[in-house]
Formats: C-alpha cells, structure tokens, sequence
C-alpha cells in the first residue's frame, strides 16, 4: 500500500528502447517516492536516464516495465496536473507571451475574464509584464525560460518537470532564475522534479537529491540536503556537500 | 525606427530604379531613329500605352481597352489562384497529416507535377473548348503545385516539442490541428501561396493564347500576328507591374498575419 501522502510513486520502472535493433536499457529498475511539495533534483551524467525518467512522469514515454503513479492513479498520457519545462522552452512563437501563458487555461475552455486574470498575475509573477505582447522570437533565453514556468505555473500544475532548464542560459540569468525559482516554490508549495547535470545547483535548490548513473541507467544514491534556506555556495557545509556529490559522481 | 526605415527606403528605391533606367538608355539608343528596327523604341512603346490606358493617340480598335484586357486577366488569374487554394490547401493538410491519405494520393500527384502547365493547353482545348475556362484551367494548375507543396512541406515539418508541449498544457488530440499544426504551418503556407499567385501570373498569357477574345494575353497574341510589337510590349509591362503590386499586397497580408515570424514580421 502507498503512503497516502506521496504525490507520486515509482516502482520498479524499467525503459527499453528499440535502437537500430538492438535494445537500450534507459532506465533499469527505478524507485522512487515524492511527497507533495517536495523539491527533488535528479543528477548524474548525461545519458544516465534523467529526461527518460521525467519523460515518463510526465506520460510522454511509458514504462516497459514496472508503474509510476500520481495520488496512487496510474499515470496516463500527459495532462496539465504535471507541467512540463523543456530545455529548449517548446513556446507557441505565433502566440505573444500573454497568450502563451494564457494557453492552457483557455485550451482547458476557462471563462475568458479568468484566463486573462490568471494570465496577467503569472506574467507578472515572473516579471514579464512590460513584454507581455512581445513574441518569443523577441525574448532572450531567460525570458522565455519563464515564459514557459508561467505557463505551466497558469495551468495550476501540482507537479512541474523540469529538465535541464537553465542550462542553456548563461551564469547571471542562470542564478536569477535559480532564486526566482526558490520565491515561487516556497509561495505555491509545489512539488517540483528538476534535472540537472550541476552538482552546485542540486544543492542550491533541493530538498532531496536523486543520484543517477549510466550503463544501464539507475539511481545510485537518494539523500536529504539538511543545508537550512536560503544556502550560501561559499558556506563550508555547502563545500562539504559539494565535495561528497562530486566524488559520488566520479565514482561511478 | 520610421526616419531609419525611410532613408533606407529612399536608398533602396534609387538602387532598384536604376537597372531599368539603364535599361531604358540602352533600349532607346539601341533602337530609335533606325528605320527598319523590329523592336520598336521606348517613346513609341510608351505613346502606345498611353492610347491603349487612356486612348486619343493613335483611336483604332486598340485605344482605350487595356483596362478591359486588365480585368479580365486579373479576375482569371485570382478566380484560377482562389480555386486552386480551396483545393490544394485541404488537400496539402490531408496528405500531409493523414498517412492513409498520403499514401493514396502522393505518389499520382507527385507524378503529374514535373508535366508542364503548358503541355496541358492542347488537352486543356480538348476538354474545355476554346475560350476562357481553358484559360482558367491553366492558371487554376499553374497555382495549385507551389500551394499543395508548401502546404504539405509545413503541416509535415512542425516541431514535435509543440505538440507534447500542447498536450501537457491540456489541449486534446482532436484539438491539435487547430491549435498547432495550422499556426505552425502558416508561414510555409503563406510562402505556397505567395508562390502560387506568382505562378498563376505566369501562367496567364499561355492560358489566354486558348483563343479568349479579352485579355492582356489575348491582346499579346493578337497584336503578334498584326506586327503591333508596341502593343506585345505593353502588354508584358502590364502584366508585370500588376504582378508586382498583387505580390506586394500579398506580402503586406502577410507582414500583418505572420508578425510573429522572424522570417516575415
Ligand atoms: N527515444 C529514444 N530512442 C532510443 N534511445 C533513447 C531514446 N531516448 C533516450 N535514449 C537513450 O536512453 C539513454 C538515456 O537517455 P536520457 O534519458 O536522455 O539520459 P539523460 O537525460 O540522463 O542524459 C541514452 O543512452 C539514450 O541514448
Ligand atoms: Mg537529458
């Protein structure tokens, strides 16, 4: 029986792949429990099953083998409960970044005076508001990064999937993010899975840290980050657990 | 931004007038004041649209039709250009989204694009008689290609990231066309159309050589076989500078519709 406090449960999740006929095992024999509110970083090397395992939370893959459930219902094709953030942004460019954050809302045929309450109080949360009419085309990385939290932050997602989001953006906005980020979860209690191939990041951001290694991909370690918030990288403790990730890391 | 956008303007202008200007030049030295030249100069050419715009010049058969000859070209041209778009778009966004209908369909029209539009005018005759639904037909094929392939290249090719990013945000399956595949084709469809348009006035000279009695192809014929060659060369002016406006008013739509686009706005 799950614990009827775990928004999602994994268990046991194996993913083969078919690859020029040979069989990849992506992700073998995963386990894993996350409580609602809960911010989990996943991290390990590329090619260790991190996007294979958010990808499956999120209901764009299915499992070969084994379940994943959210409040104990197994999950299905994608939905808005589980908002995605993909590293490449994936914005509609036709639409403006009010609209593109009003999308599911007014997909999901809210009343329009809703959508656009809901979609003026996340662009501002994210401090778009002067570019609310502007087109993705016209927004640096960063900005469109978080066009694409607002977006499924509008859709009222209990759980959001990120996947190496900051990763493509460069250190300064990278941090800013990383801060607006921590404001927005402590305000809206959500439960957050983040992918990332940065140690000092996990650190930084999580409550837990899911270690992942390659060949075949699996988890190796789950730990509690005890650091208190907000956490200083140039704080000793912070070093120590830097230290302890990276030689995990190296080992394997 | 505008006074930026104004003197670049200015400039452009100037160095697009000038290849024809020199042109001109050329024209004009190369032809007048020699008495057996087969091309006839620039100021001849020119008096002679003047009668056929406005008459009172030369008031023969010719004065005073060229706005008739226009219309009926334009209306074929954009009657043949609006019906191959109501064809070909469906059809593009059907081949190209529906594997059952691409399989089935593909590969016949696939083999009918490389035969020239001009090789159908003597069956076009044959089916349609001669007269203006020829005409039609051929403008309508000359548009119906560039449309149906653009069509086709722009629902197939859009991003995968856009859909998965459409169903987490709670857009159902039915739903995506609508809300994906057709904005996110807009711009290879607006380019297809562009092209078709284009093509349809390319088109519309063979077309009207189908023995129509109107017409800024018809009167080019005409005036060939009565050695008018200022009236040939009014009439390729004529169909020039309409093409060029109608693909300017295209592209301004398109400015309007797709400002969202880095390749258009
Ligand atoms: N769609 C796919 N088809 C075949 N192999 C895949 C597919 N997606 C991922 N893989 C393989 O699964 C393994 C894990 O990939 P992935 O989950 O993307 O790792 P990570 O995100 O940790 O870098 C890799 O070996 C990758 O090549
Ligand atoms: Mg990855």
């Amino acid at each position: 029986m799950a614990d009827p406090l775990n928004i999602l449960d994994i268990t046991h999740v194996t993913k083969r792949f078919d690859f020029q006929d040979t069989k990849i095992v992506a992700l073998s024999d995963a386990s894993l429990e996350i409580r609602k509110g809960e911010f989990v970083c996943l991290i390990g090397p590329s090619g260790c099953g991190k996007s294979t395992l958010l990808r499956m939370i999120g209901g764009f893959e299915t499992p070969s083998e084994g379940r994943l459930a959210m409040w104990d219902t197994p999950i299905g094709a994608p939905g808005p409960d589980r908002g995605m953030v993909f590293q490449d942004y994936g914005l509609f460019p036709w639409l403006t970044v009010s609209k593109n954050v009003g999308f599911g809302p007014a997909a999901r045929g809210r009343p329009s005076a809703e959508v656009a309450e809901t979609t003026k109080r996340f662009v501002d949360m994210v401090g778009l508001t002067r570019f609310a009419d502007a087109y993705p085309h016209q927004l640096s990385g960063g900005m469109k990064q978080r066009v694409a939290i607002a977006r499924v932050l509008a859709n009222e997602a209990e759980i959001v999937l990120m996947d190496e989001p900051f990763g493509a953006l460069d250190a300064m906005t990278r941090e800013n993010l990383q801060q607006e980020l921590l404001e927005i979860w402590k305000r809206t209690k959500l439960t957050v899975i983040f992918v990332t191939h940065a140690i000092e990041e996990a650190i930084l951001l999580a409550d837990r840290i899911v270690v992942m290694s390659p060949g075949p991909g699996r988890i190796v370690a789950d730990e509690r980050v005890e650091l208190p918030r907000p956490r200083d990288p140039t704080d000793p403790d912070f070093n120590a657990l830097r230290r302890h990730f990276s030689g995990m890391l190296g080992h394997h | 931004m505008s006074a930026r956008f104004s003197r670049a303007g200015t400039q452009n202008i100037a160095l697009a007038l000038c290849a024809p200007v020199l042109f001109l030049i050329f024209w004009h030295f190369s032809t007048s004041g020699r008495a057996f030249s087969l091309i006839p100069p620039p100021l001849d050419v020119g008096k002679q649209l003047w009668d056929l715009a406005f008459g009172g010049v030369w008031d023969d058969l010719y004065s005073g039709t060229l706005l008739e000859h226009a219309v009926a070209s334009v209306s074929r041209v954009y009657g043949g250009f609006l019906l191959a778009a109501a064809c070909a778009l469906p059809l593009g966004m059907l081949i190209g989204r529906v594997a059952l209908v691409r399989a089935a369909l593909d590969p016949t029209l696939q083999l009918m694009r490389p035969i020239p539009v001009t090789a159908w005018l003597p069956l076009a005759m044959i089916v349609f008689g001669i007269g203006p639904t020829s005409a039609f037909f051929l403008v309508f094929l000359g548009a119906f290609y560039p449309i149906l392939v653009n069509t086709i290249f722009g629902v197939r090719n859009v991003e995968p990231r856009l859909f998965e990013a459409a169903v987490m945000l709670g857009v159902s399956p039915s739903a995506l066309f609508w809300k994906v595949v057709l904005p996110a084709s807009l711009p290879s469809i607006f380019t297809g159309l562009r092209l078709g348009l284009g093509f349809a006035w390319v088109v519309i000279v063979v077309g009207e050589m189908t023995g129509v009695q109107t017409g800024l192809g018809a009167i080019i014929m005409e005036a060939r076989q009565l050695s008018r060659t200022e009236i040939v060369i009014s009439g390729m002016i004529t169909i020039g500078l309409l093409g060029y406006i109608s693909d300017y008013l295209v592209q301004l739509l398109g400015k309007r519709l797709l400002r969202w686009s880095p390749q258009h706005g």
